[in-house]
């Protein structure tokens, strides 16, 4: 039997019914069936995943379902890598959701969207056809859109946050869409067995138009600047499981676009759209971490993270096929396995932070570091969970990210020789990239853990805080759990992952993986992530054992005061916030953050030398956006101020414009012939 | 693991342990000759940590158990690392190899640690101090990572064990224009992840001129003897870590007795030579300026970038 | 820096040799501390007369960390507490925090003349006393100011030296 069939059909079903469910049960169970409905659904995902990964493959074409084409659905070992991971989110978030939503998203609606979001994003990896392709990721976003606005009523920036993701969605969609449509036209029908064999009677300005297209939809679905402006405004207002979700599970859509469409149907392709993908990556991952070190705003900096990420990935699936080009498809398969591992740990790990970080926001009703603080003993497991969650962002070893940024290095560094030119000069600006996004990761979340968790509350709010409902905690407990069995273990996916971008290129698994070591097929390099942590650990005890024999035994530890200069009481003013750690960052990266301040200073009334009040805000606007939309929004809207002027209503303009045109067609005509 | 890189490993972090506050006497007293002063002896570091071993640990109220566990996971990473380098014999390196990447990161782990730990006070000295520490650890990483890449580039590998062999085989790798700038730039980032002069001063009572002390300033008793047991291995690991990359000779190749009898010695003079080398210069040196400290750190990264192409070039 | 190095040829040595170490052996903190003492200034309300002479000691020519004292900046770090002047009323709160936040074992020097009596400003309505009222003394230095052998020679008691 199977298991993939099996799996995502009961997905399907599943889904469908505990939508329905949603709809028709009452309040007070509707948030635990949809959490229960969710992650059945996502657990059905991860078995297809999983299965897939084992070599199951399966096709199905159902010619009814949709008009015209039909739907295919195809899985493969690459969908499965993506299946799993989608799944697994799926499962954490549903558990999550339970406790989560259980004040103030309980809608009917909200619900619904839930279950039937994860079973979009589970259909996208599996979508054999152009149709089936389309059909499901507009699917995806839509839900996704729905869930977006579940607080619109709540906050005003909902609303727009929203409408910014709507638009930059549907743009990149109709991108994709062009792009995937030049490629069917030249295909006897839309499934990709025929879009691969028309692939290699492409020329080569036509495939690298249609992988351009692709790239812009598919890029900015995966937060790449510069089309990223939707993620730090839409991540943050959404639900935090919601952000969860598309945070670790559809962002990796657009990485699975980029490799399926510019890999795998369009067969590799020319140099330069690879040196693009990695270049793109590359200023993505510096940009978002430095967005993200700067940041005050907790849910903002883990959205800015996520685009970090993913530039990180892009820098692997772009050396890749950097070094595919050159024909060096070993190597080419350690760079995807590097950059697909790094996918799953950045699913486990987002996952973690941001339902951390929606704990924190449903005790406190703030995102704002700079007014956190002190949760320590309030909120103890969610701050530990905030922790190993930070250890893993910030990919130091112990987490999970090191052993995929390991991976990645690795290729870089054996690939300075593998192309031509172009190559050498790349891999060491990638390294250099790959070292300084780890430095301002490390200065991150040291901040964001420190400032929000550490020391003491810094606002009523944050003393008042109180630990979250146990469904909560087992879903930061599942994403917790499968961050520390990916630090310590990575065998048990990296065979599985290996093989998979080995499939991609042709090649075999270029990774060996045992129960201690990792090691590079083909190239000297070894890794053993076990035995650092066991090292590390004890070490720890055996330090600790000694400090105890080699101390004063008549000497107890006693609680004392914090020294305080000798002056009055330390209030949380005194301590150091979000704005204040990241300051000489902000000041070293000026030219690229740029920062606004506002002064505004009110004098008495009676004199201009005396002070009444000074008012003073830090903004630290996406740099990006201004540079590159402004100009864009700006020419739009002259050109809608344009149109009234055009269209006036004046019957004589009309019929001069209808025989501008006839006179114009009939020269054309008459030119061409 | 085998005994050998057993045996090879304790004789490490025995001879880091007990040579580092050593070490750092050297450096005290080598700066107090130069100043004119008679110093106050190369024990003097060792009798410190043995008074403040005695005292009475202190826990300020407020903090969590991040603050007192910094200093043992800042001593634990350094230990870690100095058990699989081969700073004595290429026998302490494990099977899985001393990936310089790792070492890299774990030292910044224990660096993330301590920082941390002064977020954790809650006071403005020590935001300040983790601050700055995190500011210059994350400039310095560019520097490290490429400078490790310039040096992997012939070997082929970026074991430690590997590139210490390929030295040892073929002499002339070690004056390869690749090397030598790889070398003055590592030395660079060496001195601005250790905080010596010209980025830090160790011995300042200045506040806002401080960047390490700052955050160990509410440490007391054991705990702060840990702090600076472990900053003072850290020295050592790091001048120990330059000079196998870059002068690897005297390194034993097995784990005979008179083989590491030999690596014992000659690790200790070179990290010493290294070290007062370090202390003499820092005489003629200020600290800069904090907001400089970036400017300096990109010209060691300039240096590292070139390291990678003249390797490239110039195999 | 080639003028420096010519002038640390030219000068050489400054510190002045050492006077015969104090009698009595290693009595009291002197055997907890063990050769080692962290020394935290606190100026009560001094004239800075007893400052300078305390940065005479420190400085190359008496040189008192030869013999194991060094000066810190964080309480917390040290041993001893080096306080000047009378007790100021607004200082007085400030001194008693300082000598709490000295882990134990702890020593308490008043150097100076105000330090042990309030000296010249015995009496005035800014003082509240002399530092035996506000913390335990359990070493003085007599002088207005005093010279800096006197105040290397209460820290060799410390130290042993």
């Amino acid at each position: 039997m199977n298991i993939v069939a099996t799996a995502i059909v009961g997905t399907m079903v599943v889904a469908v019914a505990t939508a329905t469910a949603a709809l028709l049960v009452p309040r007070p169970a509707r948030s635990a069936v949809v959490g229960v409905g969710t992650a059945l659904c996502g657990a059905a995902g991860m078995a297809a995943g999983i299965a897939a990964l084992a070599g199951q493959v399966w096709s199905a074409a159902v010619a009814g379902l949709l008009p015209l084409a039909g739907v295919v659905l195809t899985v493969d070992t690459l969908s499965g890598v993506f299946l799993s991971v989608i799944g697994a989110v799926g499962i954490a978030v549903g558990i999550y959701g339970i406790g989560y939503a259980r004040h103030g998203l309980d809608g009917r609606w909200v619900q619904a969207m839930e279950p039937l979001f994860v079973a979009a994003m589970l259909l996208v990896p599996a979508a054999g056809s152009v149709g089936t392709f389309l059909v499901c990721w507009e699917l995806m976003a839509l839900t996704s859109l729905l869930l977006v606005l579940a607080e619109h009523s709540h906050r005003a920036e909902v609303a727009s946050a929203a409408r910014w993701y709507a638009v930059m969605t549907h743009l990149g969609f109709v991108a994709i869409l062009i792009g995937l449509l030049v490629l069917t036209g030249h295909a006897d029908n839309d499934s990709f067995p025929a879009l691969r064999v028309a692939a290699s009677t492409l020329s080569p300005t036509t495939a690298g138009l249609v992988f351009a297209l692709t790239l812009i939809g598919f890029a900015s679905k995966a937060g790449i600047l510069p089309l990223h402006a939707w993620l730090p405004r839409a991540h943050p207002e959404a639900p935090s499981h919601v952000s969860a979700l598309m945070s670790a599970a559809m962002v990796t859509l657009g990485v699975y676009g980029i490799v399926r469409v510019g890999l795998d149907l369009l067969g590799g392709g020319a140099q330069w759209w690879w040196l693009l993908v990695l270049a793109l990556g590359a200023v993505s991952a510096v940009y978002g971490i430095l967005q993200a070190a700067v940041g005050t705003d907790l849910k903002r900096l883990l959205a800015y993270s996520t685009t970090e990420n993913m530039g990180l990935v892009l820098i692997g699936v772009g050396a890749g096929g950097l070094f595919a080009a050159a024909g060096n498809t070993l190597l080419a398969g350690l760079a995807l396995t590097a950059a697909l591992l790094h996918v799953i740990n950045h699913a486990a790990f987002k996952t973690l932070l941001f339902l951390a970080a929606g704990s924190v926001l449903h005790a406190t009703g703030s995102r704002d570091l700079d007014s956190l603080g002190g949760l320590r003993p309030l909120m103890p497991g969610t701050t530990a969970a905030f922790g190993l969650g930070a250890l893993a962002g910030s990919a130091l070893p112990l987490g999970p990210a090191f052993v995929s940024e390991w991976l990645l290095l690795q290729a870089l560094v054996h690939g300075l020789a593998a192309g031509g030119v172009a190559t050498a000069v790349m891999m060491p600006i990638a390294v250099a990239t790959v070292a300084l996004t780890a430095g301002l990761a490390v200065a991150t979340f040291v901040k964001a853990f420190g400032v929000g968790f550490l020391a003491r509350p810094r606002s009523e709010q944050a003393a008042n805080a109180r630990e979250s409902p146990p469904t909560m905690l087992a879903g930061m407990g599942v994403a917790g759990v499968a961050c520390v069995v990916l630090a310590l273990t990575p065998v048990l996916v990296l065979p599985a992952v290996g093989g998979a971008s080995g499939r991609v290129f042709g090649t075999t698994d270029p990774v060996s993986a045992g129960l201690l070591t990792v090691r590079l097929q083909g190239f000297a390099g070894s890794l053993a992530p076990l035995l650092v942590a066991v090292t590390v650990v004890a070490a720890t005890m055996a330090v600790a054992v000694l400090a105890r024999l080699f101390a004063a035994r008549h000497r107890t530890r006693v609680s004392a005061r914090l020294w305080d200069c000798g002056a009055g009481p330390l209030s949380a003013r005194m301590e150091y916030t979000a704005t204040s750690f990241a300051e000489p960052l902000q000041r070293v990266f000026d030219d690229v953050v740029r920062p606004e301040h506002d002064v505004d200073i009110t004098h008495y009334r009676e004199s201009r030398y005396l002070v009444n009040e000074v008012s003073y805000r830090l903004r630290v606007p996406d740099r990006v956006e201004h540079r590159l939309y402004r100009p864009v929004l700006a020419g739009v809207r002259a050109w809608g101020r344009a149109g009234p002027r055009l269209a006036n209503g004046s019957v004589h303009l009309y019929l001069g414009y209808g025989f501008a045109v006839v006179c114009g067609a009939l020269i054309l005509l008459v030119v061409t012939r | 693991m085998s005994v050998a890189g057993a045996v090879s490993a304790l004789l490490q972090i025995a001879l880091v342990a007990v040579g580092s506050p050593l070490l750092v006497g050297v450096m005290r007293q080598i700066r107090a000759r130069l100043e004119g002063r008679a110093g106050a002896g190369v024990l003097q570091p060792w009798r410190d940590l043995r008074k403040l071993a005695r005292k009475q640990p202190i826990t300020p109220r407020g903090t969590s158990e991040v603050f007192r566990t910094a200093p043992l996971l800042m001593l634990a990473t350094t230990v870690a690392v100095v058990a699989v380098a081969p700073f004595v014999t290429i026998a302490a390196v494990p099977d899985a190899g001393t990936d310089l990447f790792v070492v890299v990161a774990l030292l910044t782990l224990g660096a993330a640690a301590l920082a941390l730990a002064g977020l954790d006070t809650g006071t403005a000295f020590g935001g300040m101090g983790a601050s700055r520490e995190i500011t210059i650890l994350a400039l310095v990483e560019p520097t490290l990572l490429v400078a490790i890449f310039a040096l992997s580039v012939p070997v082929g590998s970026t074991n430690l064990a590997d590139i210490v062999t390929s030295i040892l085989h073929d002499p002339s790798r070690a004056i390869t224009p690749a090397n030598l700038l790889a070398g003055v730039a590592l030395g660079l980032a060496v001195v601005a992840e250790t905080g010596r002069l010209p980025v830090d001063n160790p011995s300042t009572h200045l506040e806002l001129t401080m960047v390490h002390e700052a955050m160990v300033l509410e440490y007391a008793g054991p705990d702060l003897a840990l702090v600076e047991l472990a900053s003072a291995m850290r020295l050592s690991v790091f001048l120990g870590l330059w000079a196998t990359l870059f002068a690897p000779w005297g390194i034993a190749a097995d784990a005979g007795v008179g083989a590491l009898a030999l690596g014992t010695l000659v690790f200790t003079v070179k990290v010493t030579a290294l070290g007062a080398a370090l202390a003499a210069g820092e005489v003629f040196l200020a600290k800069l300026r904090l907001f400089r400290v970036p400017e300096l750190l990109a010209g060691s990264f300039v240096l590292a970038l070139l390291a990678v192409v003249a390797s490239f070039f110039f195999g | 820096m080639r003028g420096l190095w010519r002038k640390i040829r030219q000068v050489g040595r400054v510190a002045e040799p050492a006077p015969s170490p104090p009698a009595g052996g290693r009595v009291g903190p002197a055997v907890e501390l063990a050769g080692s003492v962290q020394v935290r200034h606190v100026d009560a309300g001094s004239c800075n007369g007893c400052e300078v002479e305390i940065g005479s000691a420190f400085g190359p020519v008496y040189d008192a960390e030869r013999y194991g004292a060094r000066l810190v900046a964080s309480p917390r770090h040290a041993d001893a507490l080096l306080v000047t002047g009378p007790v100021t009323r607004n200082m007085q709160r400030a001194l008693r925090r300082t000598y709490e936040a000295v882990p134990a074992p702890k020593v308490v020097v008043a150097v100076g003349d105000c330090a042990r009596n309030c000296g010249v400003f015995a009496g005035a309505y800014g003082v509240a006393g002399a530092v035996a009222d506000v913390v335990p003394v359990d070493l003085d230095v007599p002088g207005c100011p005093p010279r800096p052998e006197a105040i290397v020679e209460a820290l060799r008691t410390l130290t042993d030296r």
